[in-house]
């Protein structure tokens, strides 16, 4: 069903396709729109802006949320900023260069298209976000400021304080309310989604829990969006939020979605380290703090030993003794790397033993040169907030003492396999933001989830669904007494039973913690073909002691976390099996994915153009059964596909 | 670190709640108090004892979710942190501990110490927004907004909603949060055009949901894990009393 794959990319020079597809879509009429119905999963910064944008054109759109409030979304949590191509800073910045830092950022395994868009709808982001009343980090003239991330060599970066994420997510919640107020969207909070409803191959609609009255609920549309995030949670210790999963994406999966480049997840190097086994979830530190921050360990194994018996503290050690190895070993970029590279550079020194804590995995981030150069109050300024979130949670503070950090599971760049149009392969059903595969390939650079969850919600999805609707404004409305709502609906209540059925011993999360402890062992910063297999069986093993011994308390129709819990670990479970899968099949290094089996002498990365420029999309073929692989060849028609490069 | 730990616990919005005292053991001292209740909350499902429901989630202070009500102060006795970010070194070793959820007509128990908090967003429904429709800005430097106004602002939009402030008001009101809100985008000029009528319509459902009134006792700015001044609540004033002139 290779046919499947149709990626829709519009022909002609890359800085027309987008204007040329946007002419070629049918357009819906107002009077139609109000017949049509699309549900929007998720209300995260691609939920919450895509749910408000459709309600404005008019459409009826029902949102659904896990949290308390549409704006609990894990984008609130974004720290360091958004990146648009403004050229604000007259740095020579442009939409090509957004576009080719993002493509070379993501190792050659994003399409062209997709990035050229995303890099050409950032500026509009931005103009919105203002008008929106985000208050913008400003300069004393009144003018927007901007500041730097990783693996870029201009400053596009929009920031507010160290609370980007929280500014536009607010952002998008007033637009998502002004148009609840307006009665054009109906918002669903507490609800999860445990299903989906595809009809004639088409997908019509959800099956819902209420998390308060843990009733099974039904709601039909004639689109669906899914903006539900990534599944970094899969490792149990990430920076994302404990609530945080990938459910609906493996059930749009199991109905038949494809599921692309599983296996790119991105580390993040800064990260506070792990302080003992009773931790349940990592906090990151902004990317930011490497535009100032110089990351070191020490070079002498004799002042490891010192430190991790605390017998000498770091600002102790002379500048001669010290080894900034970002800046040692790629001079041009320094510490500003991307995230892959920098996260397994610290990998390396910790490895050789220059870990500077009692476990050995923890690398110094230092401010010392920073305050020296711009003084007390101006690194308070860009970072106050961050070094204090550091220090509430260490108790050690930045101004005296390097912070110690780590990598740690952030981001997923794979996901839900789509097309131009940012459909998948389930026609009326859409993924947008991190659910998504499509703009950052195997590796993202820093501030840009931020400006995709954005661009797909208000500029993209509410122009490509009309395409789709265009032709569905004469069907009725979705029937939820149709028989394919009554079976997908016995099947959860299936699944539900099976879980309160087991009354086993093992609590559900402490099955979670196990499937990370497999995930960062063999599916983590370095891979090999025979951990790979290790995982897949360990996985098998898990999953199986799950379906036995699993203890799930209370009832179904109350409010009750752990069930929520133990439905998503089942999902983990398949998620993990199936980033395991891609991770053996793609026998290249690329972005956040690197086999041992391919590297340089130098030991960076070594990708293999020739056998693996091309999207993995795996397409489900039974529980238990191995996925099927698809491949979307990628052609990069408009940019030389070099080598990675940062050293010079 | 041991403790013993007074909850109170509540089937549903309907049941009659009560205290349960639990020990636990072995806590570190670098554990959050999340995670002291996550410990907690293994060992009773081990026990065969309904764990305790609390609502929390990016577990880092920003998304608003934890509300706990510990030792009779909003997010325990840790100035100006959320719960997520209190830590069991604030907390003598074998102390008695009381978690409760925030008691507040307006925020109706769920179970256990999770509540009901649609009502702030039915506040910012209300108003709480700029009427700027997806597409319809323009370029982002026409609005110059100078660096002092643009921290103000900011200062205000800080809110992460928790409701803290809410549930540390002997009346119960929710005056800090809306005047968060209204003065955040007060202090804008794309902001300013709908100031009044969005203080006006904030305002009347706050009052509507069943909020108390504010009497300037100022626990909430002491209470705010953002630490949000209740100077904010004087430029709401300011906007209120204008949309009342100009009716």
């Amino acid at each position: 069903m290779a046919d499947k794959l149709i990626s829709k990319i519009p022909d002609g020079p890359l800085s027309e396709k987008w204007t040329k597809r946007k002419s070629e879509i049918h357009l819906v009429s107002p009077n139609n729109k109000r017949k049509l119905e699309i549900i929007v999963v998720g209300t995260g910064l691609g939920g919450a802006s895509a749910a408000a944008s459709l309600g404005e054109l008019g459409y009826n759109v029902k949102v659904f949320c896990i949290s308390d409030s549409p704006r609990r979304a894990h984008s609130i949590a974004a720290q360091g900023g958004i990146n648009a191509a403004k050229n604000y800073q007259n740095d020579n910045d442009s939409v090509y260069r957004l576009f080719y830092d993002t493509i070379k950022g993501g190792d050659y395994r994003a399409r062209e298209a997709n990035v050229y868009r995303l890099a050409e709808v950032s500026a509009a982001i931005i103009d919105q976000c203002v008008a929106q009343g985000i208050p913008f980090a400003r300069e004393y003239g009144g003018y927007l400021a901007n500041r730097s991330f990783g693996g870029v060599q201009v400053s596009r970066t929009f920031y507010a304080r160290g609370q980007t994420g929280q500014q536009l997510l607010l952002g998008a919640y007033a637009s998502l309310n002004k148009e609840i107020a307006a009665g054009t969207v109906k918002s669903y909070p507490r609800h999860e989604m445990l299903d989906l409803v595809v009809i004639n191959g088409e997908a019509k609609g959800i099956i819902a829990r209420n998390l308060v009255t843990g009733q099974l609920e039904r709601f039909g549309a004639h689109a669906v969006v899914i903006a539900t995030g990534g599944y970094g949670n899969t490792y149990f210790l990430s920076t994302n939020a404990m609530n945080s999963n990938g459910s609906a994406a493996m059930q749009c999966y199991r109905k038949g979605a494809y599921f692309a480049n599983p296996c790119f997840a991105q580390i993040h190097p800064t990260c506070i380290p792990v302080h003992g086994d009773q931790q349940c979830k990592l906090t990151l530190m902004s990317e930011s703090l490497r535009n100032d921050g110089r990351i070191w360990v020490p070079k002498k194994l004799e002042d490891v030993e010192k430190l991790r018996k605390h017998e000498i503290k770091a600002s102790q050690i002379p500048e001669e003794d010290r080894d900034y190895y970002l800046e040692r070993r790629y001079p041009a970029f320094g510490n500003l790397v991307p995230r892959d590279v920098a996260s397994r550079a610290a990998k390396e020194r910790c490895d050789a033993g220059f870990g500077v804590n009692e476990t050995g995995k923890a690398v110094f981030l230092d401010f010392s040169d920073a305050i020296r150069r711009l003084g007390h109050q101006k690194v308070a300024e860009r970072y106050g907030n961050l070094f204090e979130m550091y220090e509430k949670i260490t108790a050690s503070s930045p101004w005296e003492e390097p912070m110690m950090i780590y990598p740690a599971i952030h981001y997923t760049m794979g996901g839900i396999w789509v097309d131009y149009d940012l459909q998948t392969t389930i026609p009326g059903l859409y993924a947008i933001g991190e659910a998504n595969f499509s703009d950052h390939g195997g590796n993202r650079l820093g501030a840009s989830a931020l400006m995709q969850g954005l661009a797909d919600g208000y500029f993209v999805i509410p122009v490509t669904i009309g395409d789709y609707l265009s032709h569905k404004f004469a069907e009725p409305k979705t029937d939820i007494n149709a028989p394919e709502f009554a079976v997908a609906e016995k099947a959860v209540q299936a699944r539900i039973d099976r879980l309160f059925s087991i009354k086993g011993t093992e609590t559900v999360d402490s099955l979670h913690k196990e499937l990370g402890h497999i995930m960062w062992e063999y599916v983590g910063m370095a891979r090999d073909e025979e951990g790979l297999k290790t995982a897949i069986a360990k996985i098998k093993e898990l999953r199986e002691r799950f379906y036995k011994d699993v203890k799930v308390p209370g009832t179904q129709f109350e409010f009750n976390q752990e069930l929520e819990k133990a439905l998503r670990l089942e999902d983990f479970f398949d998620i993990g099996e199936l980033m395991a899968y891609d991770a053996l099949n793609r026998r290249e290094s690329c972005g956040g994915h690197f086999r041992i089996e391919s590297q340089t002498e130098e030991g960076e990365a070594k990708r293999d153009d020739a056998n693996f420029m091309y999207v993995a999309a795996w397409e489900y073929k039974g529980d238990g059964v191995e996925p099927e692989l698809h491949k979307e060849d990628l052609k990069y028609e408009f940019i030389e596909v070099k080598t990675r490069n940062y050293k010079d | 670190m041991n403790f013993n730990v007074k909850i109170w616990r509540q089937r549903n919005a309907k049941a009659k709640g009560h205290f349960e005292t639990y020990h636990i053991d072995d806590i570190e001292s670098d554990a959050s108090f999340l995670e002291m209740l996550d410990i907690l909350n293994e060992k009773l499902i081990r026990e065969g004892i309904d764990p305790v429901s609390f609502d929390h989630d990016c577990r880092e202070g920003i998304c608003g979710a934890c509300s706990l009500y510990i030792d009779g102060r909003a997010h325990g006795p840790d100035d100006h942190v959320t719960t997520c970010q209190l830590f069991m070194r604030h907390f003598k070793d074998g102390a008695t501990i009381t978690v409760e959820p925030w008691r507040s007509s307006a925020f109706p128990v769920i179970k256990d110490l999770v509540v009901d908090r649609r009502a702030y967003d039915k506040i910012l429904q209300a108003g709480g927004f700029i009427s700027v429709r997806t597409g319809a800005a323009q370029d982002a430097n026409n609005i110059l907004i100078g660096h002092d106004t643009a921290e103000e602002s900011m200062d205000a939009a800080a809110c992460i909603g928790c409701g803290a402030c809410v549930a540390t008001c002997k009346n119960g009101s929710a005056m800090l949060f809306v005047a968060a809100r209204v003065s955040s985008l007060a202090l804008l000029p794309q902001g300013k055009v709908e100031a009044a009528k969005r203080a006006r319509a904030m305002v009347a459902k706050m009052d509507e949901l069943g909020f108390g009134n504010c009497t300037n006792t100022r626990a909430c700015e002491l209470e705010c894990p953002k630490g949000i001044s209740v100077a904010h609540i004087a430029r709401l004033n300011r906007e209120f009393l204008k949309a009342k002139f100009s009716e």
